[in-house]
């Protein structure tokens, strides 16, 4: 699993990449948390463009992220997902609390 | 219908062993000539199998999974979890969709999740000896694929 972001004009962007399960969600968590606290953005976009593989415990991750990103009065949304992620996100119902988009953004 | 393999493995209920779990049985898996959306379906349902022993099960000390994987000449394959951890006390509340004993760390969608993406889902467990969890998927024949 390897994190990036970036903060623009109020919009917190955190790249995940590589593979999303119990074994990477603490350390997901902790980086997406933190970024949330320093920037504190009014909008967070997840881009799985480059995630792989994701599991149950991944939607934890999204679950808790939405409720950071709740408590400093911001919204957030998952982008650029790819197959066997979405196909976790459709089964888990999570587009019921956060927007998914799963195709890849026209620049 | 004839068995045609079967690889079992073992190994200790630590993290990093949750990839190496997948990844093994999706490489075994990959003999009945699934689509990449197949072996993904068969990756995460192991995923989930596996990771419920390492956080239920043994929710305090390291203790032995065991993955094993039979294929068969109807180009199926069963999967079977099993750990010797605290058991499950009410199966059927335990399958049912977003029920969790693990807080805010878990969605309590695992079940829901193996259940949907395999064809069968079967869970046996007693209490304080263990559970052995069996999933059955097929694979579609490669001449209706793309
Ligand atoms: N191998 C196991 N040993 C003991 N208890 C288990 C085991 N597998 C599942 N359970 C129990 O069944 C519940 C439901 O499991 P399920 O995988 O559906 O959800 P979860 O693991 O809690 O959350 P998620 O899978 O979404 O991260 C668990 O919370 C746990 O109480
Ligand atoms: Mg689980």
């Amino acid at each position: 699993m390897t994190l990036g972001a970036s903060y623009e004009g109020g919009i917190l962007r955190v790249f995940l990449s590589g593979e999303l399960d119990h074994h990477a969600a603490k350390k997901t968590v902790d980086f997406i948390e933190k970024k949330i606290d320093a920037h504190l953005p009014r909008e967070m976009v997840l881009d799985m463009k480059d995630l792989s593989f994701m599991d149950s415990s991944g939607i934890a991750v999204i679950l808790k992220s939405y409720r950071r990103m709740k408590e400093v009065g911001g919204v957030m949304q998952v982008e650029n997902v790819n197959k066997q992620p979405l196909r976790v996100l459709l089964a888990s119902n999570v587009e019921r609390v956060v927007k998914i988009i799963a195709e890849t953004k026209e620049a | 219908m004839t068995e045609i393999n079967n690889v079992r493995i073992e190994f200790l209920s630590r993290s990093s062993n949750e990839s190496f779990a997948r990844t093994a049985v999706a490489c075994i898996a990959a003999q009945l000539d699934p689509t990449l959306e197949e072996l993904g379906d068969i990756k995460t349902a192991v995923s989930e199998a596996v990771t419920n022993c390492i956080v239920h099960a043994y929710p305090e000390s390291l203790g032995k999974i065991m993955v094993r994987a039979r294929l068969f000449d109807d180009n199926s394959i069963e999967v079977t979890v099993r750990d010797w951890g605290c058991g499950i006390p009410d199966i059927d509340k335990a399958r049912t969709p977003m029920y969790s004993t693990g807080g805010d760390d878990r969605s309590g969608m695992g079940f829901t999740i193996m259940e949907s993406f395999m064809d069968k889902l079967q869970v046996r467990s007693k209490e304080g000896r263990g559970t052995t969890v069996i999933m059955r998927r097929k694979i579609s024949p490669r001449v209706s694929k793309k």
